[in-house]
């Protein structure tokens, strides 16, 4: 690791004046809470902060689900998300993606907050071997496009990184509305969690809305009929321990044996968690059956583009949508 | 990297795993073989020699007794646990929290140590496999590894163990499924997986039969 100091302040206010503060020679500072992700990315030089500012016990980590939907502290661990009983009743699909997440060590560890911010598993940012990598060394080129791009985007790309975003949970997340609460140094803000992220563009490096000292403190999503049916779908090449090749996630409201609304949103193949509307219009008032949800789901491939490697993803997406909503459809 | 017929690598290196081991061991873990690694990797890793690291008090709590450390704050709790206290039957596998050899409870919760900053492990309960024995009565699946011949090199065998026993309090050593559904963030090399699932399905039966007796 590159030496960093370390900073435990007292209390949340101490701490994001604390993160809003540069660096020597300009270097941000960074927070460290659950750490699961940081701590590799400062052993492998991916990260090299002068400046480590800890948030650990100055978070909320409540679990609060009431009429108006489901309230996690940024704190929370995926493993007390996953277990919480009335997540798993009512938002399945949340509660299914944190357990087909990581190991079990790492879910006691790893907040929700943090899981947002998790970096890619692209190869090339992760292995300071290679030189070319716009979002560890803005500007340097992109190894992974030309490269072994076989777990990379297909949705969301740019000419300087087609890195996908690495969180199942954000993926159910955004099919299910959820809002990013954020607090700044002067100002709090609510953001819908699809605008959270952004897209890479000419700055991969920047990957969300985050300004300097600001800090995720909870995420909400609402309550409903949608959210109740709701489930997530991973496909990988392993069985368990394992980020997705492709994932999906449904939410639907049923009308007898068609659906009313659907949300749809696919991991594993964007760059950020992805969200797909045009989807979900031409699923509302549609039948389970199988052709009109594979039509549907073709709407998925609506501006993706391969890179070599990574191509067969813009098929299997569709044919996770396509078992997901399944799934969820055939639930009582 | 390629090897010739002799087993020395193609440009002379000729380290063992023991004494790389001790290299990289000496160095914080950082390789310092420049034949080892590309030009770029090095330029991207060399430090800043003007950075000044404030050295932190540091109190743990492992296996029911308190220890002061004076640590580098980048020490991850693996390491104070190995290297500052001589707790050596945690063992350092990967580093990268991907292989489980780590394995310690925090508060009574499987962690992986090598994920986990020594200095922010302040005031939680560790427990490394050093704490499960009650004097020489093993713990029960400490017990139940032995009679299922549960490992061969034995380097993954604490870590599992301290999974397990976690994997065994949450009430996910049911079926075998289940047990290496919840035991999937632990590898062994050797593949001693079934034994390994058989000991923690004896060991949880033997719990719940405690419990209920």
């Amino acid at each position: 690791m590159h030496p960093f100091t370390l900073e435990r302040p007292r209390d949340l206010a101490a701490a994001r004046a604390s993160g809003a503060q540069a660096g020597r020679n300009d270097a941000p500072a960074e927070y460290i809470a659950g750490g699961t992700d940081m701590i590799q990315l400062l052993q492998e030089y991916v990260r090299r902060p002068d400046r480590l500012v800890s948030l650990a016990g100055l978070l909320d980590d409540r679990i609060d689900v009431g009429p108006h939907g489901l309230r996690m502290g940024a704190a929370a661990t995926m493993a007390d998300v996953a277990a919480h009983p009335a997540v798993a009743e009512r938002f399945p699909a949340i509660a299914e993606s944190l357990l087909a997440s990581a190991s079990p060590q790492v879910r006691n560890q790893a907040t929700v907050g943090g899981n947002l911010l998790q970096r890619t598993r692209c190869p090339y940012f992760r292995d300071v071997g290679y030189a070319a990598c716009n979002k560890r060394a803005p500007g340097s080129g992109c190894a992974a496009i030309g490269g072994e791009n076989r777990w990379h985007a297909v949705l969301g790309t740019s000419e300087h990184c087609i890195a996908a975003h690495a969180s199942d949970l954000a993926v159910a997340l955004v099919a299910l509305d959820a809002v990013v609460e954020v607090q700044g140094t002067r100002v709090s803000r609510r953001v819908p969690l699809v605008d959270f992220h952004r897209l890479p563009g000419s700055t991969p490096h920047i990957e969300s809305v985050l300004e300097p000292g600001e800090v995720v403190t909870a995420i909400t999503v609402p309550a409903g009929p949608v959210a109740q049916r709701s489930h997530y779908v991973k496909l990988r090449d392993r069985a368990s321990f394992e980020f997705a090749l492709v994932s999906a996630a449904v939410a639907l409201e049923m009308n007898g044996d068609r659906i009313r609304q659907a949300r749809v949103a696919v991991g594993g193949v964007g760059t950020k968690p992805w969200r797909l509307p045009r989807v979900e219009t031409a699923l509302a008032g549609a039948s389970l059956d199988p052709a009109a949800l594979r039509t549907a789901a073709a709407l998925a491939a609506d501006g993706a583009k391969g890179y070599g490697h990574n191509e067969f993803k813009i098929e299997l997406m569709q044919r996770a949508i396509v078992r997901a909503i399944e799934t969820a459809g055939s639930r009582a | 990297m390629d090897r010739d017929d002799s087993g020395r690598e193609p440009d002379g290196v000729d380290l063992t795993r023991r004494e790389l081991l001790k290299a990289t061991a000496a160095t914080g873990g950082l390789l310092l073989v420049g034949d080892l690694l590309p030009d770029g990797a090095l330029a991207a890793i060399a430090s800043d020699p003007d950075a000044t690291i404030a050295p932190l008090d540091v109190r743990l709590r492992v296996n029911g007794a308190d220890h002061r450390l004076t640590l580098d704050p980048r020490t991850t709790l693996l390491d104070a646990l190995r290297e500052h206290l001589h707790l050596t039957g945690t063992k350092k596998g990967c580093g990268l929290g991907q292989c489980g050899a780590c394995t310690v409870l925090m508060d009574g919760k499987r962690v992986k140590s090598c994920l986990s900053l020594a200095a922010l492990a302040e005031g939680r309960a560790i427990t490394t496999i050093e704490g499960l024995a009650e004097g020489e009565q093993l713990h029960p699946l400490q017990a139940a590894f032995i009679e299922r011949d549960a490992f061969q090199c034995g380097y993954c065998t604490s870590g599992q163990i301290m999974a397990g026993v976690a994997c065994i309090s949450e009430g996910h050593a049911g079926s075998a499924e289940e047990v290496r559904e919840w035991m999937s963030g632990n590898l062994c090399r050797c593949g001693a997986y079934d034994h390994i699932v058989a000991a923690i399905q004896d060991a949880a039966r033997s719990s719940t039969a405690a419990r209920e007796g």
